[in-house]
């Protein structure tokens, strides 16, 4: 099945708000070996000026890939989960997550592009607090691959 | 020090926590090539599991065998954003506060392939790629290996020295 072309700059509806849990960041933090005091304990990251345990730069992926699962479901996308590997991955952020954030995100197909029999595929993925203030900007590449 | 994905050995964080030094000209010391942190993980399958559920990334690639094989890889590997998780968690704690990354970037070049028996180890050092001590700004440059073969390209993170 062929990717859709058109997916480029198709932009996709802002998910419901995810509230940030407290035991969610430490389990997060735990799988990623963190050893940092401030993903753990609620003091020391109250002393760093955060209002609650900070999470790990690499959380927002929870967020984004609630975004992921629309363009997959998206049945005018194209794109078959088991012919998907992940080609890369980037975060850009305004401010860590913190416990306690309301989250939400938007999707963006930033491109679309063939390459042999594959298709790389971009989508950014804006990750707002509940004031509308930008957080983090989590942005993937998956590959496509063709072999269908 | 490196978890092994065991319960508990990360959760008493505050042991190798450095507190970083707040100063303006905290990267003037910097120089292109510095090696800033480095540290050595040990995953094993429980790491995989516990990573799964974290992050709710279930793709039976990364507990079953059978299916990792049928889609031709060589058996069950590592979350690619376990890999990306972990290796910047040495640049974190020589910054002490997350608030002084701006950007990390990486791609996915190399499986890390986990074995139910020996698990894996991954190897992270972080080095200066570029670096501006007025501007208090710098390149951090990750090289993470497994089986003494990069697993990540391009594994770039872009710092602060103060907030």
């Amino acid at each position: 099945m062929p990717i859709n072309p058109e997916l480029q700059g198709r932009v996709y509806p802002t998910t419901p708000s995810y509230l940030v849990g407290r035991e969610k960041i430490r389990e997060f933090s735990r799988a990623v070996f963190s050893t940092n005091a401030l993903n753990f304990d609620v003091a020391a990251a109250q002393q760093a000026g955060y209002a609650d345990v900070v999470a790990p730069p690499t959380f927002a992926i929870v967020l984004q890939e609630l975004t992921l699962a629309q363009l997959l479901a998206d049945e005018d996308a194209g794109i078959e989960l088991s012919h998907v590997v992940h080609g890369d991955q980037r975060f850009t952020q305004t401010r860590p997550i913190v416990a306690g954030d309301e989250l939400t995100a938007t999707m963006t197909i930033a491109s679309v592009k063939t390459l042999g029999g594959n298709a790389m595929i971009t989508s950014e993925s804006r990750i707002e607090d509940a004031s509308g203030q930008h957080v983090v900007t989590s942005t993937s590449t998956l590959v496509v691959r063709g072999d269908s | 020090m490196s978890g092994g994905g065991g319960t508990g050995t990360a959760a008493s964080a505050g042991e190798g926590v450095r507190s970083a030094p707040r100063s303006e000209n905290r990267f003037a010391e910097l120089s292109v090539g510095d090696v800033v942190a480095e540290r050595e993980f040990s995953l094993t399958r429980d790491s995989l599991v516990r990573y799964a559920g974290a992050s709710g990334d279930f793709n039976t690639i990364h507990y079953r065998d059978d299916i990792a094989k049928s889609v031709g890889l060589d058996g069950v590997l590592a979350h690619g954003m376990l890999t990306m998780g972990l290796a910047v968690q040495p640049v974190l704690d020589w910054l002490g506060d997350p608030a002084l990354i701006d950007d990390y970037q990486v791609r996915f070049t190399r499986p890390v392939y986990v074995d139910a028996e020996t698990g894996a180890t991954v190897s992270v050092v972080a080095k200066v790629g570029q670096v501006d001590a007025e501007l208090g700004t710098a390149r951090i440059d990750l090289v993470v290996t497994f089986n003494d073969q990069t697993v990540l390209g391009k594994a770039q993170v872009r710092v602060r020295a103060a907030k």
